[in-house]
């Protein structure tokens, strides 16, 4: 079957347009505000799943790009005046940069020691901003008001940011389900199988590993810059909480790794849970214990996720989940 | 410069000692069993709760009640292990460092609930020591000896007694440990009780000194893992030295420069002994 036939892409493609133009329809901007946060989390955890998910590798870190988009994305808009489509677009390549550069590096580590790399790493980038003068150390940069107004003021700008954010995730879900598709997404998941093997059979691993890690980067960068766009503030604080690396893979652990539908299903979940929870009295303080309860319920009990457990249920699905 | 530069030495040192504590469980788990703790900051700042609790409650001698919240941690990371670690024991590292982070958001949220992020700490005074143009405070000497003596205790444990025997028989090859009739799950169980120990002592001991709130625990699980990397992980010895040079770092650094740069230096020292000796500086080359 051709790749592009699969209805399961275009149904996951046109859920997610719909939910996403639902807030548009209605005019409603807190129902636009809850949809931002979940497609930026379907946008973060369907990345990360082409290095995670794919290629097996575990990044805790990855983090690093979204908070590096997010500066690189604020300071081309705040202090370089370029516009805001310009920024994101170099955000997201400054992001693929660097994780090209750590690939060519980090890569080379394996299993744990890769996955405590990328915790150094981010704490490295923290840090570093924390001290970084240019980008305001401590107390970061804040976006003057007045660049709203070239995007036809505040109000408008929200809406164009979240406009961008739904498209940005429809890319990013169809590049994921093209890599998995594709004979480059073979050779990725056949690393996370056995690396060796692959390597033996012929797949230049650093080079598909280093790619993988790049493309699972542009992504969040930009994402990164669209949502510090919109926030208006940026600080090392908000932009590198590894918190939110780790929730990603939850998101993507919750869906089903190594699919395309997982980590949309995931992080919608999760991200549905986390709200409920929130506005809940009875768990609005406990709620990160919950989700933990829920992690490890997971891990242990259905390491596969809903969308890899499904598939396992019923296999005649299997063609359209994909 | 040398007047400022002994000081904030020696009291990085005598800093050291707690630090390598923590990583010395940190690194006795990933030892024996090949998983990554993540959930070892929590239990560093449950151990520092134990010492304010009893010490605030019941006016217990923070260095006496260090003996109750050994038990405490020992009992809790036999728990741990046998909910969350066992059943992923050999799957991927992916399910074991979830597992444990899953450990660690629970600790967290409950953590946060129970004892909210009010910073505590707890106040008593052991007068200081003054040498030559070193005054060093009663309590950061106390905990190095305190570091020190446990560090004892933990090799006669390891290389004396038949379960220290039994863990050191696991970590070396465990389906042949379990051949000679050792029961590795116990042996397991045990190994991570141990590391969770280790990490309340040393939360315990940090508390006597420095104010902490129940994510202060999040900051010395990071500095165990540059200590266990660069000590060789699996290497308990290796986790002192790595925790003397760590702490000699972070004395020396702040006198060149700011402050805020030494985690900067740290991470990339980190970073750096990954790549290029990630077996640490007390290991064999690979």
């Amino acid at each position: 079957m051709k790749p592009l036939r699969n209805p399961g892409l275009w149904l996951a493609l046109a859920f997610t347009a719909a939910v996403g133009a639902w807030p548009a329809i209605t005019q409603s901007p807190s129902s636009r505000e809850v949809t931002f946060t979940i497609l930026m989390a379907v946008g973060l955890a369907s990345s990360l799943n082409i290095l995670l998910g794919y290629a097996g590798y575990v990044s805790f870190g990855h983090i690093v790009f979204f908070g590096l988009g997010g500066y690189v994305g604020i300071y081309l808009v705040g202090v370089l005046n370029l516009p805001f489509f310009v920024a994101m677009i170099l955000a997201g390549l400054s992001s693929g940069l660097l994780a090209f550069l750590l690939g060519k590096a980090l890569l080379r580590l394996r299993g744990a020691y890769f996955a405590l790399a990328t915790i150094g790493i981010n704490e490295v980038a923290r840090a570093f901003i924390n001290n970084f003068e240019p980008f305001g150390g401590p107390i970061g940069i804040t976006l003057n008001f007045q660049i709203y107004n070239n995007y036809g003021g505040a109000a408008t700008a929200l809406w164009m940011t979240y406009g961008t954010l739904v498209v940005v995730t429809l890319i990013v879900l169809f590049i994921s389900y093209m890599v998995k598709s594709s004979k480059f997404g073979l050779a990725l998941m056949a690393i996370r199988e056995n690396e060796n093997a692959a390597e033996v059979m012929g797949v230049v691993t650093p080079n598909a590993k280093t790619w993988a890690y790049v493309l699972s980067a542009v992504f969040p960068g930009m994402i990164g810059a669209i949502f510090f766009f919109k926030n208006g503030h940026i600080e090392p604080h908000d932009a590198f909480r590894l918190h939110m690396s780790i929730e990603w893979i939850v998101m993507v652990m919750l869906g089903g790794f190594g699919t395309v539908l997982g980590p949309l299903i995931g992080a919608a979940a999760y991200q549905r849970l986390r709200g409920l929870l929130l506005v809940s009295s009875l768990f609005k303080n406990i709620q990160l214990a919950v989700a933990g309860a829920l992690l490890l319920l997971i891990i242990l009990f259905v390491p596969a996720g809903v969308v890899g457990w499904l598939r396992h249920r019923f296999t005649k699905l299997r063609r359209v989940l994909i | 410069m040398l007047d400022i530069l002994l000081p904030s030495l020696a009291d990085g040192l005598l800093l050291g000692f707690v630090y390598g504590l923590a990583a010395m469980g940190l690194t006795l788990i990933w030892g024996v069993m090949d998983v990554i703790n993540l959930s070892h900051g929590p239990i560093i700042a449950l151990g520092m709760y134990g010492i304010y609790l009893t010490f605030t409650n019941l006016g217990l001698n923070p260095y006496l009640a260090i003996i109750l919240v050994a038990i405490a941690g020992l009992l809790l990371g036999v728990l741990i292990y046998g909910v969350a670690v066992h059943r992923v024991i050999n799957a991927p590292h992916l399910s074991t460092l979830l597992a444990t982070f899953s450990v660690n958001m629970i600790l967290i949220g409950i953590g946060t609930a129970v004892f909210t992020t009010t910073p505590r700490n707890i106040d008593f005074s052991l007068g200081s020591v003054t040498m030559g143009p070193i005054t060093l405070p009663g309590k950061r000497i106390a905990a190095a000896l305190a570091a020190l003596l446990v560090t004892g205790l933990l090799y006669l444990f390891l290389y004396r007694s038949r379960p220290g025997k039994h863990i050191r028989a696991v970590t070396d090859n465990r389906a042949a440990a379990e051949l000679m009739g050792i029961r590795s799950s116990m042996i397991l169980a045990l190994s991570f009780g141990l590391g969770t120990m280790l990490a309340a002592i040393s939360g315990g001991l940090i508390a006597t000194f420095f104010p902490f709130t129940i994510l202060s625990g999040g900051g010395y699980e990071l500095k165990s893992f540059v200590i266990g990397v660069l000590g060789g992980l699996g290497n308990p010895l290796g986790a002192l030295l790595g925790g003397l040079i760590l702490g000699a770092l972070e004395g020396i650094i702040p006198v060149f420069m700011k402050t805020t740069w030494v985690p900067v230096l740290e991470f990339i020292l980190f970073v750096l002994i990954l790549l290029i000796r990630p077996s640490g500086l007390l290991g064999k080359k690979s």
